[in-house]
């Protein structure tokens, strides 16, 4: 073995391992939903102030993610899916990762705090904390309930930019965090049946490892029931209008059979059609998502015609 | 093992530091513009819009 071998191991991250630990993906959900909170509230906000805020939005969330990465870098090993991540890979370190989500975090707020108002600020510093403390660190591994309780952190970012424009919280933001929250477990839930990572082995109580599938299929269906009269409540709430009850109306009743026919369905029949009805829900259930976001979006873009709204 | 002149480690530090360059960059220009927003929209006291006192 040369020196220069040793040298070889020190792993420099590169400009790309730092914006991974952001988790990018999960990024641009907060800042579409984030968005859409802020366009359809009542108040005006300038364009580059609104622009600002979701930048930071999104960065806040970007570094609850590089915490998570932080504290989860031991799961992060054990798993196949998350082995290529950029802490596991040796190319950041858990120091270095731990300081740039802290940094990016009160970054993030202090700057929010300035462009929008300290409300929101508060309310992202909140949400950091909820994501990076009280699911990564406390329920992720303590409760199979761990990503329903955690996919609050999800749904805040509407309702951080909702209290951008509006300064506070009112019922209109809170059933948009409702519609997220209620979608979280049934979107991540089919992920976990046709994914079948080894949760187990990484010590995390995922509902199909501690509950078993059965259940698991049981409670995706539940919890899209219960997902249906919020999605109809956002549309009639205010900020909703006939193309947002009319999205809601066609995208439950889908996303309805869907989850019935995962019920329906039990491990072999899965198998052997290598998880086909899972993989579909689970592709429906972005759609959700984006669709009634994007209702509420056309209805504020018509009010101005005096179309769209109630 | 060749020793060259460029190692892949110094093209990633290369990326890391362009772009956190670039990143500065873009905070300054976003700081700038923010600060020319509030304050053209402030009125004579200096009072922010949509306040009390600025009404």
């Amino acid at each position: 073995m040369s020196d220069l071998s040793a040298y070889e191991q020190t792993q420099d991250g590169g400009f790309g391992d730092y914006v991974q630990l952001l988790k990018p993906r999960v990024m641009s959900l907060v800042v579409f939903t984030a968005m859409v909170g802020l366009i359809v509230a009542p108040v005006s906000v300038h364009p580059f102030v609104a622009f600002t805020a979701i930048l930071f939005i999104a960065l806040g969330g970007g570094a609850s993610g590089a915490l998570n990465m932080w504290y989860d870098a031991d799961i992060d090993r054990v798993m196949r899916r998350t082995r290529g991540r950029p802490i596991p890979a040796g190319r950041v370190s858990e120091g270095e990762a731990l300081g740039f989500g802290l940094a990016l975090s009160a970054i993030s707020v202090v700057m929010l705090g300035l462009a929008a108002n300290w409300f929101a600020a508060l309310f992202l510093a909140f949400t950091i904390f909820f994501y990076a403390v009280v699911y990564t660190m406390w329920l992720k591994r303590s409760t199979p309930q761990n990503i329903v309780i955690g996919g609050a952190a999800g749904a805040f970012p509407p309702m951080i930019g909702w209290a951008v424009a509006t300064g506070g919280v009112s019922v209109e933001s809170v059933l948009m965090f409702l519609l997220v929250f209620m979608w979280t477990p049934p979107h991540f839930w089919a992920l976990a049946l046709f994914m079948k990572d080894d949760y187990s082995n990484a010590g995390v109580p995922m509902l199909t490892v501690t509950h078993g599938r059965r259940v698991t299929r049981r409670h995706i269906f539940v919890y899209t029931l219960l997902l249906a009269p919020c999605a109809l409540a956002l549309a009639l709430s205010p900020i909703g209008g006939p193309v947002t009850l009319a999205a809601a109306l066609v995208l439950n009743a889908l996303f309805i059979r869907g989850a019935y026919l995962i019920l329906r369905r039990d491990e072999d029949r899965a198998e052997a059609d290598r998880y086909k009805a899972e993989r579909a829900f689970f592709k429906l259930s972005l759609a959700y998502l984006f669709l009634h976001f994007g209702a509420l979006l056309v209805e504020a873009s018509l009010r101005p015609f005096g179309l769209g709204g109630w | 093992m060749a020793i060259s002149p460029e190692h892949e480690l110094h093209r990633r530090r290369w990326s890391r530091n362009l772009g956190l360059g670039l990143v500065l960059a873009a905070f300054v220009v976003l700081v700038f513009g923010l600060t020319i927003v509030k304050v053209s929209r402030q009125d004579e006291h200096g009072n922010p819009p949509g306040t009390e006192a600025s009404r």
